[in-house]
């Protein structure tokens, strides 16, 4: 089942969309061009591929279902989503997975500011995000579960893995980096480390999927060392009050 | 020994002719101001911890215990007050942020005290509520532009989702996290017995409230605690917070010691950990942005929930309502500087902000200006000690007014304002299993509720003497205020006249 998008307002394409998953599992939409919150809040079970360019708040809320998106992202994709997997093959704008809690996203190239903000983490709950290049300042702010992997894949000269102020804030989750990354642009309340076993055998799921959606080479990502970045302290502000 | 640079606030006065050393006050003050001597035969105090709550005082079967105010003068200064000097030697221990709770006890003007009411007389006769209809249903919601009508009379008009409520008073956001779970749960069954709302805070919905899921306003904060499609659903509104009166401009922060098994359920996160909900939304940089969460959360509940929007009571108030409206808020929030807070820096709390009367006649008035306040529904929040207050704020242009202290003071608090302390003896702003036994819903909802139907009829009856029978009626009409000295631009803002005009 295909559905063109063209120049309609979001409002009758996703309605249009939800329309045609009540009875079917898959939909595909074509010649997408901006167009806001598609897949927002989609059921487990379900799945939209999307061409073109896919608007603010992709697949908010997202509750168990899959999106995957040929072409680029903007902003807030994932926003407080809670479940399910979305695939970019392209790039993502700013607020990537705000307050995600749950699932994964593999973002093919980059993403822009604050990518993995207010990231939580709650029992089985363990979100994920796979940037295959780089990242824009602020990426993990107030991150407070979960994963972050940014692999660093085509970076031209010059280019840094993230920009400043990465994990500001974070007080809990790790941030896994390959190859160089800009030592500088960490915040202070952040220590880099050697991977464990079980954070390896983590990343190696993560790695072996980027390659399976996007066509990249296992050896070559894994010819690379990695690091990771977790927080000094989980109650970075304990001290911040004094009752009056 | 170190010194102690600031005497203690109060002293338990016992009456040893009354006492008979029982130890119920040595068992229900969490302070620990009351004990028992080595020798297990008297209870003794110690005054220094004690913040006036009156747990003990109302508890002691003999009537034994008064707290009074502990007088140590300091050399009069009008400007180094006692306080401050305190304050800074608190801070120079620390090095810490002043945290305080509830409203600012500081002596800002209360304009509902310098408004008084208007009542019939001859020319329009006044209506006694006990005889005949009063009307204080409340529906909240967008409102069209225009109603089209069938021949028939059927309405054509496609309706937004309304919200009916039976009394302009609901109660507003308390997490479960700064009260207690029993707490909320007294204010849900009230609710939903007055067929009003109650509003679950940035803190999730606790599953032993599902069953009032039909009276919850849900909050979605800039941390999004709890925030699932699920619980969108689970709803009557969506409430977006962008403020708080009593600390515009910043975040919630609750401490992980007061995340246990059970918090952390209901917010998502794991135990013991901070729950930080900055300021910002950061996906909110404009009014722009704005509209796209409004939409982004009325495109997953597939347009069937109203979203309200709370901002705190600023200086540009009126533009930011208007702006709020824009974005495609059904209802919006107006939150004054006197309103209550589970914890708030000192500093901002007493020096940041609006009172609500100004805030809300302000942003009213910008909206009838505009010709879209009809479309949209206003609430007041920030402090309303009672039904006159309520009566005012809706003359002023309030739709329907939130209230959490009143109730919380209705089911036991006493305005100790140390509720960021989580030592609450009576149960409602702590998460200790033994002191939040102490409060149970099964009692505390009716005493809630009896407040509520109090005041119902108090708003009746003064409709009535001012011979208005229906709430919408009293809704905007400032004609029924007038100010008592006040300058001549407070009552340019309020846009009510002076008494005798």
């Amino acid at each position: 089942m295909s559905i063109n998008a063209g120049l309609r307002r979001y409002e009758e394409l996703n309605a249009e969309i939800k329309e045609v998953l009540l009875s079917k599992n898959k939909v595909m939409v074509k010649d997408v061009n901006g167009q806001r919150y598609i897949g927002c809040g989609l059921d487990k079970g379900k799945e939209i591929d999307i061409y073109g360019t896919a608007g603010n708040d992709l697949a908010c809320m997202l509750n168990g279902g899959k999106v995957i998106l040929y072409g680029n992202g903007q902003d807030a994709v994932g926003n407080t989503m809670g479940g399910g997997e979305i695939v970019i093959h392209g790039h993502s704008g700013d607020a990537l997975g705000y307050g995600m809690r749950d699932g994964q996203i593999y973002i093919k190239d980059n993403v822009t500011c604050r990518g993995g903000i207010h990231m939580k983490e709650f029992k089985e709950m363990k979100p994920v995000i796979v940037i295959g290049k780089s990242a824009g300042s602020f990426l993990g702010e107030y991150m407070s579960g979960g994963t972050i992997v940014i692999l660093g894949l085509n970076l031209k000269r010059g280019e840094k893995l993230f920009g400043t102020h990465c994990a500001s804030g974070m007080h809990g989750g790790k941030i896994i980096v390959r190859g160089n990354f800009p030592r500088e642009n960490i915040s202070d309340n952040i220590k880099v480390t050697a991977l464990d076993e079980k954070d390896k055998k983590e990343l190696d799921g993560y790695i072996k999927n980027y390659c399976k959606y996007f066509n990249a080479d296992y050896e070559t990502i894994m010819q690379k060392p990695f690091k990771k970045l977790i927080p000094i302290s989980s109650r970075p502000y304990a001290n911040l009050y004094t009752p009056n | 020994m170190s010194v102690n640079y600031i005497p203690r606030r109060f002293t338990v006065v016992r009456d040893r002719d009354l006492c008979i050393n029982c130890g119920c006050c040595v068992r229900q003050c969490s302070n620990e101001c009351h004990y028992f001597t080595d020798d297990n035969e008297k209870v003794v105090v110690n005054s220094d911890n004690c913040v006036a709550c009156h747990r003990c005082v109302d508890l002691c079967p003999t009537k034994a215990l008064r707290i009074e105010k502990y007088v140590c003068d300091y050399r009069d200064n009008a400007n180094w007050t006692p306080q401050y000097q305190q304050e800074i030697c608190r801070q120079a221990e620390t090095g810490s942020v002043l945290l305080s709770a509830m409203g600012t006890p500081k002596d800002y003007p209360i304009y509902w005290d310098k408004i008084l009411l208007n009542a019939s007389q001859v020319t329009n006769p006044s209506i006694d509520p006990l005889r005949e209809p009063m009307e204080i249903r409340t529906i909240l919601g967008r409102k069209p532009e225009k109603i089209s009508v069938e021949r028939k009379g059927k309405s054509k008009t496609d309706m937004p989702p309304q919200v009916i409520l039976e009394t302009p008073i609901m109660f507003s956001a308390m997490s479960f996290g700064s009260i207690s779970l029993n707490a909320q749960k007294s204010l849900a069954m009230a609710a939903k017995k007055l067929g009003t709302l109650f509003n679950t805070g940035e803190g999730g919905l606790h599953p032993d409230l599902l069953d009032y899921t039909d009276c919850a306003v849900v909050q979605v904060a800039s941390g999004r605690f709890g925030v699932h499609k699920k619980y969108l659903e689970n709803s009557r509104y969506i409430e977006i917070k962008i403020g708080q009166g009593a600390k515009p401009g910043i975040g919630g922060h609750l401490p992980g010691e007061k995340v246990n098994i059970e918090v952390s359920n209901a917010r998502m996160i794991p135990k013991g950990s901070d729950a930080i909900s900055p300021a910002p939304h950061h996906d909110i940089y404009s009014i722009e942005d704005l509209r796209q969460l409004i939409w982004s959360l009325k495109q997953a509940t597939d347009n069937k929930k109203p979203v309200a929007v709370k901002i705190a009571a600023v200086h540009n108030i009126a533009a930011i309502a208007s702006g709020t409206a824009r974005a495609g808020a059904d209802i919006i929030v107006i939150d004054g500087f006197r309103g209550g807070t589970g914890a708030a820096p000192t500093r901002i709390r007493d020096n940041v902000g609006i009172p609500i009367e100004l805030a809300l006649a302000a942003a009213d008035q910008r909206l009838r200006d505009e010709s879209i306040r009809s479309r949209i529904s206003l609430v007041a929040a920030g402090s309303f000690r009672c039904s006159a207050d309520i009566v005012k704020a809706i003359a002023l242009g309030a739709d329907a007014c939130y209230c959490a202290s009143a109730p919380l003071i209705a089911m036991g608090c006493h305005m100790c304002q140390t509720c960021n302390t989580g030592k609450c003896n009576w149960g409602i702003a702590t998460q200790r299993p033994e002191l939040t036994k102490r409060l149970n819903p099964e009692i505390m909802h009716k005493r809630v509720e009896n407040l509520v139907n109090a005041w119902n009829h108090e708003i009746k009856e003064i409709m009535g003497g001012m011979g208005i029978n229906s709430v919408d009626s009293l809704r905007g009409n400032r004609l029924m205020l007038r100010g008592i000295g006040l300058s001549e631009k407070e009552l340019e803002i309020l846009g009510i006249k002076h008494a005798g005009e």
